[in-house]
């Protein structure tokens, strides 16, 4: 009986060339880029309830940006650098005392409390729309900073990176868990009341 | 000696290539995991602003897209050089962008449904007229969650 002959070897020499070719396929396709953004809430289009809520004017702190980019904050000229510790200031005044951990002037004639200050943002139609990504920023930038200031002094680390790990897919549900409650702690320490009424016409 | 003789003289032994291929597959599959194909070609001019706090937009199923901006050169000649709105492959006015977000809704799986999240797109030189208008339309389907996408950096440099 003869041997059988064991099957020929596959030359898989020319492997290579194929991985390459697809190799090379992806490289030229890939964008490697994870989107990046403000995260924003518009507000519904019909109040929830028709109970009309009536806000203390010294409890908002308004913003209005004109065509050319100049900002109005509580009807003065402000510059766009200085626009972030204003709102600081006003996030945290604490004017009744009932904000045990804000370091805020206590000023009577501005906001109340961090649960009741309100930011309203105006714009123009004609404002360009890099101009408000700046000022929606330093807004965003001076609720971050106020939240990171008591997540530093309550669990040693910064609210923004205990965020982004919270919404992160990645980390694990028991992480996840554990984060949820200090993360809703500290967003409800400083809420975020920003307003985008809309655009004047004029 | 015969034991040193046997050396062959000079003669480098070639490398081996045998594991090429499989150096070539580890970094093929690095970029088919990393790899995100592009669904539809801009039509418009899209330099994103900068900003600073700014969060992922995780869940790439989750969001819908829509850009704004000057149109391209190619398309400069026909739409003319006001910012448009691009939605998916085509220009649109601002009264198509609500039926869009309620088809695109109707095509993603139900649970997902109410968590999507509407990534604007614009161009830093697009006014904010007509971003309050498609603000508008997408307060009108109760799109309220929105994603202003920007690139990270220093939120001044948008200024100049």
């Amino acid at each position: 009986m003869p041997r059988r002959k064991a099957a020929p070897e596959v030359n898989a020499g020319s492997m290579a060339d194929i991985a390459f070719l697809l190799l090379i396929f992806f490289l030229v396709t890939t964008t490697i880029e994870t989107d990046a953004g403000l995260d924003r809430m518009l507000p519904p289009i019909e109040p929830p309830d028709d109970t009309e809520v009536i806000i203390r004017q010294k409890n908002i702190f308004t913003v209005n940006i004109n065509k050319n980019g100049q900002l109005l904050v509580e009807d003065n000229l402000m510059n766009l650098k200085d626009l972030r510790a204003a709102a600081t200031a006003f996030l945290e005044n604490n004017a009744d005392g009932s904000c045990t951990y804000c370091k805020g002037k206590k000023d009577p004639a501005s906001s109340d409390n961090p649960s009741k200050a309100i930011i309203s943002l105006k714009n123009d139609r004609e404002t360009k729309y890099s101009t408000y990504i700046t000022v929606q920023n330093e807004l965003v930038g001076a609720y971050n900073d106020l939240r990171n200031r008591e997540a530093q002094k309550l669990y040693g680390q910064d609210f923004t990176k205990m965020e982004a790990e919270y919404l992160n897919p990645e980390t694990p549900s028991a992480v996840r868990d554990d984060l949820k409650d200090k993360v809703k702690r500290i967003q409800d320490m400083f809420p975020q009341k920003l307003s985008e009424a809309e655009t004047s016409t004029n | 000696m015969a034991k040193f003789t046997k050396k062959k003289d000079g003669d480098l032994p070639a490398v081996s290539t045998a594991s090429l291929p499989d150096i070539v597959f580890m970094l093929l599959f690095f970029f088919m995991t990393v790899t995100t194909m592009k669904d539809s070609s801009l039509m418009v001019e899209n330099t994103l602003p900068n900003a600073t706090e700014i969060k992922k937009l995780e869940k790439k199923d989750r969001v819908i897209y829509i850009y704004v901006g000057k149109p391209t050169q190619e398309y400069q000649k026909v739409f003319g050089s006001e910012p448009k709105i691009q939605l998916n492959d085509k220009f649109a006015n601002v009264d198509e962008v609500g039926s869009f977000i309620l088809a695109e809704r109707a095509k993603k799986p139900q649970e997902l449904q109410n968590v999507l999240t509407t990534a604007l797109k614009v161009d830093k030189n697009a006014n904010m007229g007509l971003i309050t208008d498609i603000k508008q339309e997408l307060r009108k389907v109760n799109a309220l969650k929105v994603n202003y996408t920007t690139y990270e950096g220093d939120a001044f440099n948008n200024l100049q």
